[in-house]
């Protein structure tokens, strides 16, 4: 059945993590300070920081086995691989 | 004739689990295609492309975002009460993510109702429309013909990428309500609450999705 989980993470916290996240992405983005490289690093930075925060905690993904982790991870270099072989059809 | 013996999990997880995940890491694949085709389409062809906020509404997008984030702590919430047995809290924060869940919905659908109203559309521009009028002052169309057929690569990956997006979160809130329903007969216990793990995953999923696309399509 169900594996008995004894880490609780604040899940309180992580919202207001995510949601202070989420002002901060709409203050970068609004702001007229960065260049267009830097905004669009800093933004998907941002994303990204926010994404992981869900993953590893709302869905418990720092406490799994190591087989879930794998099972998670294994679509991650392929969606890579995918996103970089179309970004590759402008560069050459 | 005996039943037959039950089958020892190779992979640490319940089958339902594993089968939510396996569907989860396809639709890491099934969202990369979609988020690959838009860099390739918009690297292609960045004239096409509004300033943000000049077509789309990022403050209602943006509340649909807080949105999607609350209703995922309500539904870890359940989850965290469903492993106490904690019955009548499973139900409210059950009821509460369902409702979050909707409203994401009808705030999407708000916004597409808004949005074609003031002229822009999978198909791209209505001509004469005000958001074409205004992207084309903000200096989208630069470079190119300010014509409707040339602009609707930015309508359809739009529309193509929060329809999907939309679509996830609808069927989540079809799946939610049929678990909260199951909930007020008292399936789940702190021994097994597997279906409300598993919804769970998938609405955590839907969430992460929403957090990656508002960035790429409503920010950049």
């Amino acid at each position: 059945m169900t594996q008995a989980k004894s880490h609780r993470p604040n899940y309180i916290g992580i919202f207001v993590m995510l949601a202070l996240l989420t002002l901060v992405e709409l203050g970068v983005a609004f702001l007229t300070v960065f260049s267009k490289p830097v905004l669009i690093l800093l933004l998907i930075g941002l994303a990204v920081w926010k994404a992981l925060l869900v993953a590893l905690y709302f869905m418990h993904l720092r406490f799994e086995t190591n087989r879930v982790r794998i099972l998670v991870i294994a679509p991650l270099p392929l969606a890579v691989i995918m996103v970089m072989a179309v970004i590759t059809e402008y560069v050459w | 004739m005996l039943p037959p013996a039950e089958a020892e999990s190779g992979s640490g997880v319940y089958n339902a689990k594993l089968g939510m995940w396996v569907f989860l890491a396809s639709e890491v694949m099934f969202f990369t295609a979609l988020i690959g085709s838009y860099i390739i389409l918009r690297f292609g062809n960045p004239e096409q492309w509004a300033q943000p906020g000049q077509v789309l509404n990022v403050p209602v997008t943006a509340v649909n975002t807080f949105l999607l984030i609350c209703s995922s702590v309500t539904m870890v919430k359940a989850f965290a009460a469903a492993q106490h047995g904690d019955q009548r809290w499973l139900r409210i924060w059950l009821l509460a993510t369902t409702f979050i869940g909707a409203s994401f919905v009808g705030v999407q659908a708000y916004e597409y109702l808004q949005l074609a109203h003031h002229g822009f559309l999978p198909s791209g521009y209505r001509e004469g429309h005000e958001l074409a009028e205004a992207a084309a002052q903000g200096g989208a169309f630069k470079g190119g013909p300010a014509l409707p057929a040339s602009v609707a690569l930015y309508g359809a990956t739009f529309f193509t990428m929060t329809g999907f997006h939309g679509f996830h979160v609808t069927m989540g809130v079809i799946c939610m309500s049929f678990v909260t329903w199951r909930a007020f007969r008292g399936a789940y216990s702190a021994a097994d609450h597997r279906g409300v793990e598993v919804i769970g995953l998938y609405w955590h999923f839907v969430d992460l999705v929403w957090i990656i696309l508002f960035t790429i399509v409503y920010l950049i």
